[in-house]
């Protein structure tokens, strides 16, 4: 364990892309045990920082250390004690679900005695030991999923990379690879977890790190920062089109924070607000409220 | 999660075993999903160039260079399969592997570095294309070339030139931005050098400018050494194309690995 308790720390770390800085004096703690989720809208540098953490993007200034090795230096070693599910689904899609695990069996350096049980393992975690002859080719996207987040698993790391793991997946499936992520973390392994679904934060993350910008613009507890950022409620109005701009406009020159969710107006930290209020239906504000006075951002 | 992974605290070193393997099974294992189609095109089209030169030609010249003209062909034609069984599926491969498959990224967050990816793939098809690279003279033998011990330095011969090769493909992938690009790269370097390189007729009758550069093609330098281990090797002639091949080799070595790291690492 290293000896800060961090299994990474990220200091002033800086990556540019001429003339874009994709990551801009990034500072990150993820402690030992916890999952930690990194919060942003797309373009804010979380798949930057993910690459710097594997030493794929070599940062133009700052620290990185993880699980004790410094970065880039030691990279090799700090690669050999984490896993790392990517994005972009980068299986061998012409092998089989068994195939897959045995090449990353070797890849991650399994002890040859170790690795038959290693495979099977990791077919237990993802639900996939009946599949372990399909071809990848033939299975189901969230059967993927699992396969890849599966395979990171094969060396047994103590920390975990997750980079957006359920985009683009039915909400079904999502749910099912949050029970996967949070039975992971129920077992003391460190994950850092990038995201832009607000909820998978909200239900997985013991902190989160809202991105913007690359910055890390507020870090906290969920409810810390729903606390601190957005008070204990806000006022959903509902109404046409034209009543809803109208809201709008009142609220901003009544100097209330809001935001549009679609078919209503949320007006946000109404918590003092008095009599100056307005009417509509009552609901605790949520992170989804933090995000979006944060980083200006809509949700979809 | 108790681990094994993190016990294991040093650094491993650069070019290390397990780097390397890791790479050599992954390709393995793939390649038993595809071997068929691979060994077919491998094999059959130096095959046929052999059967169509060796006898379309074979039927108006006799000899050549003092050998039988299917002699010199089918020694000829090695080389060509080396070349051909290495340098467009390290192109294609490596192209797909980067930009289609993403391989490269899973590869590269596991404990492996590009120089490592790089060396081992080349490895892997340099071996590949060792082998594919005998059939020409298994061929020739049916239609009449005599046994030699020296063929049994041809496998060897054929790996050196062959990781030389794969390494020139994946420099070529890693240089250019599109795959359509290759088109330009088959056209004016492949082709020449698969031409000028003595494999069907001999230098001999061609401008001495030609000549000249003909002696830069590491093809002809393959295609010498492979026809002397069969027919007698010809003591500083071949040691001066078993240097060439190994610079060759080592050039593009540090080539492919300086152009993937440009790709891959940023």
């Amino acid at each position: 364990m290293p000896a800060d308790g961090l299994a990474i720390r990220l200091r002033g770390v800086v990556k540019r892309y001429g003339a874009i800085t994709a990551v801009d004096g990034l500072d990150l703690d993820v402690p030992m045990g916890s999952c930690v989720g990194l919060l942003g809208p797309n373009g804010a540098g979380k798949s930057t920082t993910m690459r710097v953490l594997t030493a794929q993007s070599i940062p133009d200034a700052g620290e990185v250390s993880v699980l004790g090795h410094e970065l880039p230096r030691r990279s090799k070693a700090a690669r050999a004690a984490m896993g790392v599910v990517p994005q972009l689904d980068n299986l061998d899609t012409t092998l089989t679900v068994e195939q897959n695990l045995i090449v990353f069996s070797h890849l991650y350096r399994v002890p040859k005695p170790e690795r038959a049980a290693a495979i099977e393992r990791v077919l237990g975690i993802a639900n996939l030991t009946d599949r372990r002859e399909a071809k990848v080719d033939e299975l189901s996207g969230g059967m993927r999923r699992r396969l890849l987040i599966g395979r990171a698993l094969i060396h047994r790391p103590p920390l975990v990379l997750l980079d957006e793991p359920t985009v683009g997946l039915d909400p079904q499936v999502r749910q099912e690879l949050w029970a996967l992520i949070d039975l992971l973390r129920s077992e003391g392994t460190s994950i850092l977890m990038s995201t832009h679904y607000i909820e998978e934060a909200a239900r997985l993350c013991d902190t989160v790190t809202i991105m913007l910008a690359g910055k890390a613009v507020a870090v906290g507890s969920p409810s810390e920062l729903v606390a601190e950022h957005a008070g204990r409620e806000a006022i959903e109005v509902y109404g046409s089109p034209a009543r809803l701009q109208e809201t709008e406009a009142e609220m901003a020159r009544e100097g209330f924070a809001t935001r549009r969710t679609g078919t209503s107006i949320a007006v946000l930290r109404i918590d003092d607000a008095g009599g100056r209020a307005p009417a509509g239906e009552r609901r605790p504000a949520n992170l989804e409220d933090v995000f979006v006075l944060l980083t200006g951002e809509e949700i979809d | 999660m108790a681990t094994t992974a993190a016990t294991q605290a040093k650094e491993p070193g650069r070019l290390d075993r397990a780097a390397l393997s890791g790479v050599l099974v992954r390709e393995i294992i793939n390649f038993s999903s595809y071997w068929r189609s691979t060994t077919f095109s491998s094999t059959v089209e130096p095959t046929i160039y052999l059967l169509a030169f060796g006898f379309g030609f074979g039927s108006l010249v006799a000899t050549v260079g003092g050998y039988d003209y299917v002699d010199f062909v089918g020694t000829g034609t090695v080389a060509t399969a080396v070349l051909f069984s290495s340098i467009f599926p390290a192109m294609f491969g490596t192209f797909v592997k980067y930009k289609f498959q993403r391989t490269y990224d899973a590869i590269l967050a596991a404990p492996v570095d590009t120089e490592e990816l790089v060396t081992g793939e080349a490895l892997w098809l340099a071996m590949r294309a060792s082998v594919y690279g005998c059939t020409p003279l298994l061929v020739a033998m049916l239609f009449g070339l005599q046994p030699s011990w020296g063929m049994l330095t041809v496998p060897f011969i054929n790996f050196v030139a062959g990781y030389g090769w794969a390494c020139a493909g994946i420099s070529i992938a890693g240089f250019l931005k599109g795959i359509e690009n290759f088109n330009y790269v088959t056209s004016a370097v492949i082709t020449p050098l698969f031409l000028l390189a003595g494999t069907f007729f001999p230098l001999a009758g061609l401008p001495d400018w030609v000549q000249t550069l003909a002696h830069l093609n590491p093809l002809y330098h393959c295609v010498q050494l492979v026809r002397h281990a069969v027919f007698g090797f010809d003591g500083w002639v071949d040691l001066w194309n078993w240097l060439f091949l190994l610079i060759f080799g080592l050039a593009m070595w540090r080539l492919a690995i300086y152009a993937m790291q440009r790709k891959l690492i940023d």
